[in-house]
């Protein structure tokens, strides 16, 4: 017999023989292939005849059958309780073939927990990110000590390979977000303050609200979602494909080839984003400053360091730091934690993403509290 | 199924006419055609390189030729409607080199996808197909709830062709089946492929590099060599030609051990 799809479809047929009994006929071809589009119709078909009781079972009419057709037929005579069944012996290993799969046990899934643990077992969880985060940041300390020690020996060309990454490479975004935040945000202060005549004060919010908050704020975020997810991304696949093995095996430290550089480009790489941002942004507000108030760019320009401390961009690049540091040691945090599947990947960059902005936006809140008191004076 | 003119007869299950490829400058196969019969196992060999990959990735419908037609089932897979490549699809079963088992899925949830991918069966007839898979390739059912990072290579591959195997295939594609297995097992491994094509009444299609593998399991051996094929035929008859590249192959020290044990076995059984 050839593997091919014999043409014979399946049929089941009722009888009754010479001594009175039922009779149930199988015949044709009993395959996957064949049975799929109507096994619906089929299943509901066997338990009918199934339900009707004892009977003698007759498969020698089968042409063609796989375990599928088996695991089918077996399931209904069994239903049935049929102790009879005539097959053609070289179909007797299929059915002992699933007769043994019926019979071996499958692990049970894996149990869930009480509803009581949960809890606990959140708090671990999250005990053991932030025991976890804790360790890193001790390690890139130590690493940064060391190359500090050391700086001819430090992987100079790894920190700027990252600058140029998440440096060079988004200052086309940050520039086109930057922009049209500062022309949306210039044209609806504009309304307003032209309803008091006090147009001037334009030079005020736009000054500060970019350089101090909107900047910064906006550069980390961009560079949280652009760079953050990318170098979960990296790592997570350097473990899925044992490159990160591998460099441990040659003598090559991880932390201080792969994850200090990154700390460190992305702490000098943000401070930088933010100028350019502050930057065009401040020119998307005084394009659209001159559009709807006649405000010369000139006079915003003069006017600008006189209203606004310059403690304010100090403030502005300081957060900077922090906000890089910050988004690369949780981007290295989730990354070195991803196991090696698909789904751990996914799931690892997602969360270093939402954590990086949410913190970013956290830690920025707390910046305004605490310097509540500079660069606001007048 | 169109494509069943000739069910059971002898036509061929992959049919491959003049087929060129070329990766830019590149050429790769030049006017390659080979058939593979119903119930055969064909075994692929060639250098590093020659393209044997590329060959089973268009049989498979996963490149395109630049030029020439593979059939399969006497479907042409590349000129074909979406619906018929797709019936073709569900009748064959693939074996990657490194299993390509879905690392977010559990074994029984990887051998159950493609039967539950066919929206016909109940979860109870699944269990029991999944299991006999499982038995089929020598799978404790106790594994069954283990993710494949918690695999060895050798369950990966087993478990890979468990899932090749769900649907009942009458066709088999092995990409270098017994690669990256300790001898022991890549041994079991090939009497595995052996019981299940007599089980299964399967038709194989292979590329390998182990010799011991091509000996024990290849129907016939088609050489991919230079752009083309150099020889297509029984094991015996290939090694006989005269060629740098089957000189190497076959009968350098690794060959001419296998191919003794192969002359030990047909003289204690004559076949």
């Amino acid at each position: 017999m050839s593997g091919a799809v014999p043409a014979a479809a399946p049929s089941l047929s009722e009888s009754t023989d010479q001594r009175g009994r039922r009779l149930v006929q199988v015949e044709g071809c009993w395959k996957l292939q064949r049975l799929a589009p109507e096994l619906q119709h089929i299943d509901e078909r066997l338990g009918r005849i199934a339900r009707g009781g004892e009977a003698r079972w007759d498969l020698q009419g089968i042409e063609a059958i796989d375990h599928a057709g088996a695991a089918l037929l077996r399931r209904a005579w069994l239903q049935a309780g049929s102790p009879e069944v005539l097959t053609r012996p070289e179909h007797e290993p299929l059915f002992r073939r699933i007769e043994a799969a019926r019979a071996s046990p499958l692990p049970s899934a894996r149990k869930r927990l009480p509803p009581w643990l949960v809890p606990g077992v959140w708090v671990l969880h999250v005990l053991g990110h932030l025991h976890g985060f804790v360790v890193l940041v001790g390690l890139v300390a130590m690493d940064i000590a060391r190359a500090l020690a050391r700086p001819w020996k430090a992987p100079w060309r790894e920190i700027s390979a990252n600058l140029y990454r998440t440096g060079a490479q988004a200052l086309a975004i940050t520039a086109l977000v930057g922009f049209l935040i500062g022309v949306v945000l210039s044209f609806l202060s504009s309304n307003q303050l032209k309803l008091f005549g006090a147009d001037l004060f334009i030079v005020n919010i736009l000054g500060v609200s970019i350089i101090r908050e909107l900047g910064p704020v906006l550069a980390a975020i961009l560079v949280a979602g652009r760079s953050g997810s990318s170098m979960t991304a990296q790592l997570g696949v350097m473990r899925v494909t044992q490159e990160l093995d591998a460099m441990s095996v040659m003598g090559i430290p991880q932390m201080y080839r792969l994850v200090m550089p990154k700390v460190v480009a992305l702490a000098i790489g943000l401070p930088l984003l933010i100028l350019w941002t502050d930057a065009v942004a401040l020119l998307g507000g005084m394009v659209a400053a001159q559009a709807e108030l006649g405000l010369s760019m000139l006079f915003f320009i003069d006017t600008l360091p006189a209203v606004v401390p310059i403690a304010n961009l100090y403030l502005g690049i300081g957060k900077g730091v922090v906000f890089g540091v910050l988004i690369a040691l949780l981007a290295c945090h989730y990354g070195l934690r991803i196991r090696p599947n698909t789904e751990s990947l996914g799931a690892g960059t997602t969360s270093s993403v939402v954590t990086a902005i949410t913190m970013v936006i956290l830690v920025d809140a707390v910046f305004a509290v605490l310097f509540r008191d500079v660069g606001l004076g007048f | 199924m169109a494509a069943d003119t000739n069910p059971g007869g002898t036509d061929p299950v992959v049919e491959i006419t003049g087929l060129w490829t070329c990766f830019g400058q590149t050429i790769v196969h030049a006017g390659i055609d080979l058939d593979v019969r119903r119930g055969e196992v064909m075994g692929l060999v060639g250098g590093s390189g020659s393209g044997k990959t590329t060959l089973l990735r268009q049989m498979l419908a996963l490149e395109r030729p630049h030029r020439g037609s593979v059939k399969v089932f006497g479907v042409d897979l590349h000129g074909c409607a979406r619906a018929e490549l797709e019936a073709v699809r569900s009748r064959w079963g693939v074996l990657f080199q490194n299993g390509a088992l879905f690392s977010a899925l559990s074994v029984y949830d990887n051998i159950a996808l493609p039967l539950r991918e066919l929206r016909a069966l109940d979860e109870a007839l699944i269990h029991d197909l999944v299991l006999s898979k499982l038995q089929m390739v020598g799978i404790e059912a106790q594994h069954a709830r283990k993710m494949p990072s918690q695999l060895s290579g050798g369950m990966i591959k087993r478990i890979g062709l468990a899932r090749a195997l769900a649907l009942d295939p009458e066709l088999l594609f092995l990409d270098e089946p017994t690669a990256g297995l300790d001898p022991d097992r890549s041994e079991s491994f090939v009497k595995l492929i052996q019981e299940l094509r007599e089980e299964l009444h399967l038709s194989v299609v292979m590329v390998t590099h182990d010799l011991d593998t091509l000996v024990a399991l290849a129907d016939r051996v088609a050489v991919l060599c230079e752009h083309r094929l150099l020889a297509v035929g029984p094991i015996r008859e290939v090694t006989m030609l005269e060629h740098a590249f089957v000189r190497n192959f076959f009968r350098g020290e690794r060959g001419l051990r296998a191919l003794e044990v192969l002359e030990d076995m047909q003289r204690l059984m004559p076949i």
